[in-house]
């Protein structure tokens, strides 16, 4: 595709048609365009003042038509910036689009200037109702696909690089196209993937999901051109980003119209060149706006502001007839959407956070906007504030001396002000003393930001919502607030919907439902629950809704975003099984990842011995659920490895209750490891594991015993092995507190200890021998561990073992040993006693004898 | 103001011990001072360098900057890079200097702190040469001054009997010094420094005078951020310095390249019996380094742990150098990876307890994995046994 040659629609007059006229002052007779980058301060205060010089009747701001209903809200006590308007189709909740606004977004500041004055405000774009409609291939040239992400992509787009253009779709699939974007997805095919491009500039910022989409989509279109890299290309700068900063966003005071004047006059230039740039919706969305522009025009006579991409200006000038810009419009898709206001916050404004929105530093758009005065002074103290509430060191010398470093800096580079770029450098060198640790706090918690959106309660139900009770009405689960309990049987399609549902919930802080514990005899897959909604519940919904607009999407964006910020270890364990059970594939790579990067930097290796649990779970629901497990198999063998590794090491030196909590480790790694598919499962190492526990003295006798237990019940030892070790643990030489805990470590609790004393007569003799010749004065200290060892046998091994010791260690028992054999047990096999079990055997396991 | 007209003036007495004037050009010199072996470019930068110069500068923050990265200049004289690497990091460094602040160079060793250093001084005071080399020995009269004990018996204290330190001295020229290794000095020694830092003067109760500096004195001080056993810096001497970390080289090609170079100029200089220096083994040293230093393998898939030791690229040059040793005294003069393998394995294991532990997970979870790493994953199996 070549940029000119395509653009002429039939309604794009020649060249020397647009007289453009932007913002002049003194301008009558003609609309003051203000042509602004989305989400840029500088445009914001320009704004701001142009609309305060010329006081116009009604402004008319670049945002989905159907909006017009929701003006009256921005106005609302409770609205706080940044939030986004959000419009949804009302049948697929999953195909949205949004638009956020930040306090310096230049939209927000034009809708506050009209209702704080009594001006009126229409929103002038095409309406969601077309744009979301467009997962028709047709349009657009089959390139905008999911008109959705352009739609929100205008704004989105906004203060992405090429957001200056205010081209639309260029921030694409901003957040939370990418978020909501499953119903996109799955219309939009590669088109969602060209949304995301613009969104992110194409540089891969998106992470997660949708990367792949991106990538495929970017070698289908790589005309689309970006209007500020070409302007500022043009003015011999490198960077465009850097170039917008100082001719706009750093400037002075002084006329707030003239940049809007070279600004649409230089888009001018580009549109003249370039056509819509590879973005032939433009000229649909165009013709839109012209047909607004005439019909307020219509109504308010000249008194008219348009706030719009600076991209549109030339556009919104072009002498074209009305006919020309009906026919444009003519016979679009359409569906029907409902639009809201949605709390937003600055990280999901920031690109970095994988479904940019397009700037990369909200809270230093938002400082510059409302510092009034010695921006980087102020900044300064902000930071120093932050560093000094995290105890940093930083003295006012400090600051005044990383405002010098900046400000000369800036003149080095030859900026006009210091710039983000200059303030970080100057941090880094005078108020972190050149360390990047606190930097990086400084960039999350200052440059990005933590600032949360509200909005009234009265603005319409969220999509969220929507979807919930489409749900609950298609899996016949009725909200209902008397409680009451639910089993679901998972092999069938329908519990399995409604588990997927009710986990999903949870993970949305939506606690419907709770699981209870299980019936006796429930497999994995049976599930109970416990059912009850409560009123309040709603308002959790409606809160959930900023993660996304669908049950599934919300949750995994939550998930996800867990993910991310969860620090221990067996927390994101957990996080992973719970999204196994929710169903949520999507999130789990995310997860996953998490997972490994917090397992390879844990250096507690009880944290990685509690992980590996919930995830060795996870692994087999995976199985019953039918899920793809292959990367939390991996995880899971990388765990097993690292423990094994870091296992012996943290064995040494624990004192009682250490030990005592190491032994549940060591135990629920061990079952956890039997669960673990082959592949995954180091069996040798975890065998060496053991064996290095069982031989090492300075080991405490409780995990020593219970690693040489460990060994005997996998048969890694020889039965006639146990005996020689035992031996060596009650020697006269060992402290009577370790033997004790030895003992208690081998055959202590419910594990089945007593039986293998009771059959195993040697063992028993040398706990006998031993006990006996444990001295009068530490017998009452050894006296409640080996209580505590015995008292948890059944009774009759209890009994059984006091008949044992009361005949005496050499008599003749039940237990002694035949010629040659295993204690206990017979030299040979009894086949016809053996076979005497095979049919219960056959019977539990449903199958055929075979004779 | 009590400044002796003897010291604000070069070539007076002050002058007189500094040995061979920091002008003259040695011409046999073994390695020639930054400011006579770019002579030339330093010349033309001045002549084509229109903009305002601080005080007492040869060049201004402009010029100093792409003297140090490179570039072109409007006559076509090319300027060569002197230190390859962000720009950023040049910029911030000439800024300070030019801000009046002391400016310390952090970093690990081999990330060219010194050589920064040397070029920054050359070019913005023409004089590298007034340099403080710090050791666990620096002396206070190495950072203030001393005497001349024989003129001192004879006439008593005065101007004739003192012996300025390079800091002084830079002090009275409106110089740049230079302290190397900074946090290898005692620190009381350090806190001299602190005074003529933020007072700009320099007290010489003996004479009841004081040194104070002319615009145009600055100090650049260079210090290794990651090695131990070193002395801190105090609060009140760290505040008085813009901090500049250099980074270790960005890209693994870049630092094999820099280790093979090293690791053959050395086997030159040692006389080793000639061993092909195998690439692949340098490149796996390299990795093994970048890998642990960074806590990420290269593919960017795997988190590891990263262990006390520096990692730094000298190391590896060691490590490189050692196991060509080994492999032409003691192997079949082929650099295989069990020669090398020890090596790592002693740069690695600093800590016996926790870096062993970290080592042994790096092993099973990354190297056992990796294509074409078989023999080196065996070999240091064997030595980490």
């Amino acid at each position: 595709m070549t940029a000119a040659p395509t653009a002429p629609a039939p309604d794009i007059p020649g060249p020397g048609r647009s007289t453009v006229r932007a913002g002049g002052r003194g301008r009558r007779g003609e609309p003051l365009l203000l042509g602004v980058r989305h989400h840029g301060p500088g445009s914001a205060r320009a704004v701001r003042a142009a609309l305060e010089a010329e006081k116009p009747a009604v402004v008319l701001v670049e945002g989905p038509a159907e909006a017009d209903a929701l003006v009256a809200l921005a106005g609302d006590e409770s609205m706080r910036p940044p939030v986004a308007l959000l419009a949804h189709a009302v049948d697929d909740p999953g195909r949205a689009a949004f638009w956020p606004m930040a306090e310096f977004s230049p939209e927000w500041v034009a809708i506050r200037w009209a209702l704080d004055r009594g001006a009126a405000v229409r929103f002038v774009d095409l309406p969601a109702a077309h744009t979301l409609a467009a997962a028709d291939p047709t349009w657009s040239d089959g390139e905008g696909g999911y008109g959705g992400g352009d739609a929100h992509g205008g704004r989105g787009a906004e203060g992405s690089r090429d957001g200056a253009g205010g081209r639309d779709g260029a921030g694409g699939r901003d957040g939370d196209g990418g978020r909501d974007g499953d119903g996109g997805r799955d219309d939009g095919g590669p088109c969602v993937g060209s949304d995301r491009r613009d969104g992110d500039g194409g540089q891969g910022e998106g992470e997660g999901r949708g990367d792949g989409d991106g990538g495929r989509a970017m070698d289908g279109l790589t005309l689309r051109i970006d209007p500020l890299a070409e302007l500022a290309r043009a003015a011999g700068h490198e960077d465009a980003e850097q170039w917008w900063e100082d001719v706009v966003e750093l400037r002075g005071e002084e006329d707030p119209t003239a940049p809007f004047e070279a600004l649409a006059e230089a888009m001018g230039a580009l549109r003249e060149a370039y056509g819509h740039g590879g973005h032939p919706r433009d000229l649909v969305r165009e013709a839109y706006m012209r047909l607004q522009l005439r019909a307020a025009r219509k109504e308010f006579g000249d008194e008219v502001a348009v706030v719009c991409g600076a991209w549109h200006v030339p556009a919104l000038t072009w002498k074209t007839t009305v006919a020309a810009d009906r026919a444009l419009l003519k016979g679009l898709p359409k569906v029907k959407t409902e639009l809201t206001w949605v709390p937003w916050t600055h990280r999901r404004l920031a690109r970095r956070s994988g479904y940019g929105a397009g700037i990369e530093a909200p809270g230093w758009y938002g400082h510059l906007f409302t510092a009034p005065d010695r921006p980087v002074e102020r900044w300064m103290a902000k930071v120093a504030g932050l560093l000094r509430a995290e105890d940093h060191h930083v003295s006012t010398a400090h600051v005044i001396e990383a405002v010098r470093l900046a400000e000369t800096l800036a003149a080095l580079r030859g900026r006009p002000l210091p710039g983000l770029d200059e303030t970080t450098d100057a941090v880094r060198a005078v108020l972190c003393e050149g360390s990047d640790v606190p930097l990086a706090l400084v960039r999350d918690r200052l440059v990005v930001g933590d600032v949360l959106g509200e909005v009234p309660a009265g603005a319409p139900a969220v999509p969220l919502q929507r979807d919930l009770s489409r749900l609950q009405r298609s899996l016949r689960l009725k909200p209902e607030a008397q409680r009451r309990e639910l089993d679901l049987d998972l092999r069938k399609e329908t519990d399995g919907a409604r588990s997927r549902l009710l986990h999903r919930l949870r993970l949305l802080g939506v606690d419907w439902g709770a699981p209870a514990p299980g019936r006796a005899g429930t497999g994995t897959f049976r599930e109970t629950w416990r059912l009850g909604w409560e009123p309040e519940l709603h308002v959790q919904v409606a809160e959930a809704g900023v993660w996304g607009t669908t049950v599934e999407a919300a949750a995994t964006a939550r998930a996800e975003s867990r993910a991310v910020t969860t620090t221990a270890l067996a927390d994101i364990t957990a996080l992973a099984e719970q999204c196994l059970l929710a169903g949520l594939t999507d999130a789990l790579p995310v997860v996953m990842r998490a997972l490994a990067d917090r397992a390879a930097l844990d250096t507690d290796v009880t944290h990685l011995a509690q992980a590996l649990p919930a995830l060795a779970r996870s692994l087999r629901y995976g199985d019953v659920r039918g899920t793809d497990t292959a990367a939390l198999a991996e995880v899971a063998a990388g765990l097993a490895e690292r423990i094994c590794v870091g296992l012996p090491p943290a064995c040494t030196g624990l004192d009682a209750d250490a030990a005592t909590a190491m032994r549940e480790r060591i135990d629920e790694v061990h079952q956890a490891l039997g669960l673990l598919p082959d592949t995954a499962r180091p069996a040798d190492r975890w065998t060496g594991v053991l064996r290095r526990l069982a031989g090492r003295d300075r080991v405490p006798g409780v995990l020593r015993g219970r690693a040489t237990r460990l060994l005997l019940d996998e048969g890694r030892i020889a039965e006639d092995e146990a005996a020689p070790l035992m031996s060596r643990a009650l020697s006269p030489g060992a402290p009577p507190q370790d033997a004790a805990a030895w003992i208690e470590g081998f055959a202590g609790g419910a594990s089945g200890g007593g039986l293998l004393l009771v059959h195993d007569e040697r063992l028993l003799g040398l706990v006998d021998t031993w006990l006996t010749s444990v001295p009068a004065e530490a017998f009452t200290d050894v006296l409640p561990l080996l209580r505590r060892t015995f008292s948890g046998y059944e009774p009759g091994v209890r009994r059984t073992l006091g008949e044992l010791v009361a005949r005496g260690p050499k008599a003749e028992g039940p237990g002694s040993a035949a010629h040659g054999g295993v204690p206990g047990f017979a030299t040979g096999l009894d086949r016809d006693r053996a076979d005497g079990v095979l049919p219960l055997l056959h019977l539990i396991l449903g199958t055929e004898p075979t004779t | 103001m009590t400044v002796p007209e003897t010291v604000a003036q070069p070539g007076s007495g002050v002058e007189t011990d500094t040995g061979p004037g920091p002008h003259e050009a040695t011409a046999e010199a073994l390695r020639p001072h930054a400011e006579h072996a770019f002579a030339d470019e330093l010349t033309a930068l001045a002549a084509a360098d229109d903009r305002p110069r601080p005080a007492r500068w040869r060049l201004s923050p402009w010029a100093v900057a792409t003297y140090l990265l490179g570039g072109t200049l409007p006559d076509g004289t090319v300027i060569t890079p002197k230190y390859v690497g962000p720009r950023r990091i040049v910029e911030v460094a000439v800024t300070t200097l030019a801000t009046d602040r002391a400016l310390l160079l952090l970093g690990v060793p081999g990330t060219a702190k010194t050589w920064v250093s040397e070029h920054l001084a050359a070019a913005v005071s023409g004089d590298s040469t007034l340099l403080v080399q710090g050791t666990a020995g620096t002396p206070e009269e190495a950072v203030r001054y001393g005497w001349n004990y024989a003129r001192l018996l004879a006439h008593g204290p005065s101007r004739d009997a003192l012996v300025p330190s390079p800091v002084m001295r830079a002090m009275a020229r409106g110089a740049t010094a230079r302290v190397e290794e900074l946090t290898r000095i005692p620190a009381d020694v350090q806190d001299s420094l602190i005074t003529i830092l933020s007072e700009k003067t320099l007290p010489v109760p003996e004479l009841g005078e004081e040194v104070q500096a002319v615009p145009g004195f600055n100090l650049i001080a260079t210090a290794n951020d990651r090695d131990r056993g070193v002395n801190e810096l105090s609060s009140a001497l760290r505040r008085r310095f813009n901090t500049v970390v250099l980074p270790l080289p960005a890209t693994p090609d870049a630092e094999v390249e820099i280790v093979a170079r090293r690791v053959e100029q050395i086997g030159r200089s040692l006389d080793l019996p000639a061993v092909p220096a195998g690439a692949a083994e340098i490149r796996r040293a390299v990795t093994v380094f970048r890998e642990l230093r960074d806590g990420v393998t290269t593919d960017g898939r795997t988190k590891v742990k990263s262990p006390s030791g520096t990692l730094s690229t000298a190391e590896a040059i060691s490590v490189v150098t050692g196991g060509l040793a080994l492999a032409a005294h003691f192997g079949d003069g082929v650099l295989r990876p069990g020669d090398i393998a020890a090596g790592i394995l002693g740069a690695v294991v600093r800590d016996p307890a926790a870096d062993r532990v970290i080592w042994q997970e790096y092993l099973e979870t990354v190297v056992r994995e990796r294509d074409g790493w078989k023999d080196f994953y065996r070999a240091c199996r064997e030595v980490s046994a």
